[in-house]
């Protein structure tokens, strides 16, 4: 559980600055300059007059919130399904938000540690380059995937759901891992150059399609293998401890013991791309 | 004469004479891998393999050995497995000896994994290996390392992508004087068996043990850049300038490869130590070593400093 450290608390040193959120918002807003390579170094008084797009208008961000504790480095943020572009493009420290997000979490973040509690909105981890992303709930569609128009979706880090994705997660990923504990919508790893995607729930339709490599992990049988996946019957693959010892340290099922299972059934495609893709059914 | 004999009698552990003399070693580059396999049987098939015909860079291109085992806790893909390390005079060769012997000998050895074992990454692995798999291998970067997975036809071959090369100390050694063959021999298995233990370091020759050892250069065949150390060869006592009393019958060397000057020094100790709990009464004289007057190399191990 996240823990949020009220505005009152403000005056211990080094406590994380948070932002709280006066009202509900109407409108959308644009919260990506609040990440911790942006914050250093300002003022209180310099944080309040950072502009936000809220809609078609630029606002002073202390018109929203109320600013607490003093540490740039660890951000604490309040939830809501209207904020965009948390944590976009932040190379360092920690952003924790306490309940939603809207689209766009973590877009092309760099470094660092964005944790949500609640679910997120579409393109969460979009183009993602480095870093850890949690969510405590569900993901939009579009996890992972590239922005409309672009080729080249998450290219590195880690994107950990405890809930469940939606559609097209991992579209166009060429590395890194998507870990989802729940279930997975349709078109999982659609078009992937490489990269890792593990799914502990039910996968939808579409699985695959046009991978050209990369892996799919799914502890579920899959309901509906697409006609251009053949299979290359059961194996014990001794990279896959490896691969789920590598998430050690991280809040997630995969990291556990119960998940570290080596015995699957490797199926290969899309042999309508290039063909070297996998999906390792867990036996 | 005296004068030597004075100095050999300065040290003394258990009735065994420690020269007043010391071991001369060389700098060298050195890696390590690690191989992991289904059970420790067939870890050690391939590292037994990977380091044969590598005892002595003289004529084998590297230095190799099995450093210790590894607990499957201690592994990259927690099996059991083997450390080994390789040495050899300068990078490049370092990388061509591994190369062709991880590809002959951990590629082909059934159920095997490869990963590195040290940090660095200049030494290729599967960063060549991968071309085995033709178009089949694939990569997986896990927590910042690069992996190939080979397909073979026992499963598939994971290897790393590279691993690290590290400034290396080689040669450093000590002889152990005895009066027969048998009590020699044994003194060096003790004296190997309690050197397994200490990290960073190998001993390359056959059971860590070496009948043969050399002189530098020679003293008839000019284009030899090792002979014979007659010194120290018992049957030659009447015919050139020995170095043995009559009372030894019968010399062997013990010669380890290390990272540091500090693992060489506690290796040598080490070693020194079980070859002196034989004592006297098992035959065991004296500990010397192969000091070559300056002409091998810069770094010094002095007995007496490393026993005291």
């Amino acid at each position: 559980m996240v823990r949020f450290v009220h505005p009152t608390d403000q005056e211990s040193t080094m406590s994380p600055l948070t932002f709280s959120l006066k009202f509900p918002l109407r409108q959308r807003l644009d919260v990506s300059p609040l990440v911790p390579d942006r914050l250093v170094g300002k003022s209180r008084a310099e944080l309040a007059a950072i502009q936000l797009q809220y809609g078609n208008r630029k606002v002073p961000l202390g018109e929203f919130f109320t600013i607490g504790g003093s540490d740039p480095e660890t951000i604490h943020l309040t939830g809501s399904p209207k904020l965009d572009f948390i944590g976009r493009g932040m190379t360092r420290g920690t952003i924790e938000v306490e309940g939603e997000a809207g689209a766009y979490l973590g877009m092309q973040m760099r470094g660092g540690r964005l944790r949500i509690s609640g679910s997120t909105g579409p393109y969460a981890a979009c183009e993602l380059r480095g870093g850890i992303v949690e969510v405590g709930g569900n993901a939009g569609d579009w996890l992972g995937a590239a922005l409309p128009g672009n080729k080249k979706g998450m290219s590195d880090g880690v994107v950990i759901v405890k809930g469940n994705a939606g559609n097209r997660a991992g579209d166009h990923m060429r590395r890194g891992a998507i870990l989802i504990e729940g279930n997975a919508g349709a078109y999982l790893g659609a078009r992937m150059t490489a990269g890792t995607v593990a799914v502990r729930g039910e996968v939808g339709c579409h699985a695959g399609y046009a991978m050209r490599r990369g892996t799919l992990l799914l502890y579920r049988p899959l309901a509906a293998i697409l006609p251009t996946f053949n299979d290359c019957g059961t194996h014990t693959l001794g990279f896959l401890p490896l691969l789920l010892r590598g998430f050690e340290g991280l809040d997630t099922f995969f990291a556990t013991p119960v998940a570290r299972r080596a015995r699957v059934r490797r199926l290969v495609g899309d042999l309508s791309a290039l063909g070297k893709g996998e999906i390792l059914l867990v036996l | 004469m005296d004068q030597v004999m004075a100095e050999r009698e300065i040290m003394n552990i258990n009735g065994v004479s420690i020269d007043q003399t010391f071991a001369e070693a060389f700098p060298m580059k050195a890696t390590r891998v690690i191989i992991t396999a289904q059970n420790l049987k067939w870890a050690y098939h391939a590292a037994q393999s990977m380091t044969g015909f590598a005892t002595s860079v003289i004529a084998c291109g590297c230095e190799a050995g099995v450093e210790r085992e590894l607990d499957p806790s201690e592994t990259p893909d927690g099996r059991p497995g083997v450390a080994v390390m390789i040495f050899a005079m300068g990078g490049k060769s370092l990388a061509k000896q591994v190369e062709t012997r991880v590809g002959q000998c951990v590629l082909t050895s059934p159920t095997s994994a490869l990963f590195a074992g040290v940090e660095g990454g200049e030494i290729p692995l599967g960063r060549n290996l991968r071309f085995f798999g033709d178009g089949f291998q694939i990569a997986k970067r896990i927590d910042g390392k690069r992996y190939w997975r080979i397909p073979v036809m026992d499963g598939e071959f994971l290897c790393e992508e590279a691993t690290g090369m590290t400034q290396a100390i080689g040669g450093g050694n000590f002889l152990i004087l005895a009066e027969s063959q048998p009590q020699a021999l044994a003194a060096c298995e003790a004296a190997v068996e309690a050197m397994r233990k200490i990290p960073n370091v190998i001993t390359p020759f056959p059971g860590g043990v070496v009948r043969s050892g050399s002189k530098v250069g020679a003293r008839k065949y000019k284009s030899l850049n090792a002979s014979t150390n007659d010194a120290f060869c018992p049957t030659l006592k009447g015919e050139t300038q020995s170095d043995l009393g009559p009372e030894i019958e019968s010399v062997m060397e013990i010669v380890i490869d290390g990272l540091a000057d500090e693992d060489i020094k506690k290796a040598m100790r080490a070693g020194i130590e079980a070859a002196c709990s034989l004592g006297v009464t098992n035959g065991i004289r004296r500990i010397s070593a192969g000091n070559y007057g300056g002409k091998l190399g810069p770094f010094l191990f002095h007995l007496h400093e490393i026993m005291a």
